[in-house]
């Protein structure tokens, strides 16, 4: 798989520090267990956490490191870890199978017409935002938007083309506000795509007008 | 760092693992605090990240940087679900690359130690606008637009320089893994 769109080093950089909003994480989470550029500009920014960190002052820490009885007795409490994910086979990113499985073909895709599937997924309890795969058929054009906020895109399967490129399985789309973009899907393969954004209501008003295209104009 | 590490691994080496906990135990706690948690979950939290170095240490290998920085990387991942309860999507599971190899070579220590001095260089020659925005960001946990908004910058300007910064030290970094 040969990927020539990237996050951007902003993004990167906030999600490297941990403070990138959880929808966008989960993206660029999704691109870099696809991509070894990627994984590596993000391991040289967690150096940078960690020189940040060896910079704090020391916090008095109450307690002293647990001895070898104490962390034995911790180690016999805890429950056992189940193994690791198999990563082998399936084409859904690892860091996405716990929540929708490994393979793109089984998942559960809801109809919302006119060549367009999608499946909203779950965020923790209070975050604003929105995840969600879409899948889109082939030739299907996307309506013409632009951005209120952040927009990550990556793609899964097959391709599509804007305005700005063409992107394939494995491209991440790092939007800002300034873009407005057409998205056209691959006219043989379609595609599916991670989706996600900050702000609650785009997706609605997006969709709204691909599902009732020739209404309220 | 990295040889203490590689002691608690191999051997369960409880002395190494107590250096390392009067090391990093102090400055995790002081980053929690810094992120805004009380003084006594940011204790927990400094507890079950060297907790979780001690389970872990046998899958520290090179590849995953210093040993600050993988301790680094463990400290942020739980203050994440710690803050989240729950996280919907996975980090990739630990030795998904591949397993810790043997021995570190005293070269290998060497270079850790320049890495970490030059990463630190880098950082005290940003300009201070960039270096604050990093350390919002890195430090206080700040997301983009929370940083906009408490410096009254717009959102573009936060991430122009980000990428500024980022670029100063990526050169830096350059032949660092």
């Amino acid at each position: 798989m040969t990927i020539s769109h990237h996050a951007d080093p902003a993004t990167l950089m906030s999600f490297a520090a941990g403070s990138l909003e959880e929808p966008l994480a989960a993206v660029v989470a999704a691109h870099a267990a696809l991509c070894p550029v990627c994984r590596g500009e993000i391991r040289r920014l967690e150096r940078i956490g960690a020189a940040l960190v060896g910079n704090l002052s020391a916090a008095p820490v109450a307690s002293r490191a647990p001895t070898l009885p104490e962390l034995a007795a911790l180690e016999a409490d805890q429950e056992p870890e189940s193994g690791p994910e198999p990563v082998a086979g399936g084409d859904v990113p690892v860091p996405l199978r716990k929540l929708v499985g490994r393979d793109l073909d089984s998942i559960p895709w809801r109809r919302l017409g006119l060549g367009i599937w999608h499946l909203p997924l779950p965020l923790s309890p209070g975050v604003v935002g929105d995840l969600r795969l879409i899948k889109v058929a082939p030739g299907q054009v996307m309506p013409a938007h632009g951005h209120g906020g952040p927009e990550l895109t990556l793609l899964l399967a097959g391709s599509y083309r804007d305005q700005l490129g063409h992107y394939a399985t494995g491209d991440l789309a790092d939007l800002d506000d300034a873009v407005e973009h057409q998205p056209v899907a691959d006219p043989v393969a379609g595609c599916i795509c991670l989706i996600a954004s900050i702000e609650k209501a785009r997706f609605k008003s997006v969709l709204a007008r691909l599902i009732q295209p020739f209404i309220g104009f | 760092m990295a040889d203490l590490l590689r002691r608690v691994a191999t051997a369960a080496d409880a002395e190494a693992f107590s250096s390392l906990f009067e090391t990093y135990a102090p400055r995790v706690k002081s980053y929690m605090m810094r992120q805004g948690t009380d003084a006594a979950t940011a204790e927990e939290l400094a507890q079950e990240t060297m907790l979780a170095v001690w389970r872990k240490a046998s899958l520290y290998s090179a590849d995953k940087g210093s040993a600050a920085t993988w301790i680094f990387t463990i400290a942020r991942n739980l203050r994440i679900d710690r803050l989240r309860r729950q996280r919907v999507w996975q980090e990739l599971p630990d030795g998904h690359q591949e397993e810790a190899d043997d021995a570190p070579l005293p070269e290998q220590i060497v270079a850790e130690r320049e890495a970490s001095i030059r990463v630190q260089a880098a950082l005290a020659g940003l300009p201070a606008d960039q270096l604050e925005v990093v350390t919002l960001g890195y430090i206080e946990g700040f997301s983009h637009s929370e940083i906009a908004e408490r410096l009254g910058l717009p959102l573009g300007t936060v991430k122009s320089r980000m990428r500024l910064a980022y670029a100063k030290l990526r050169t830096e970094m350059e032949d660092l893994a």
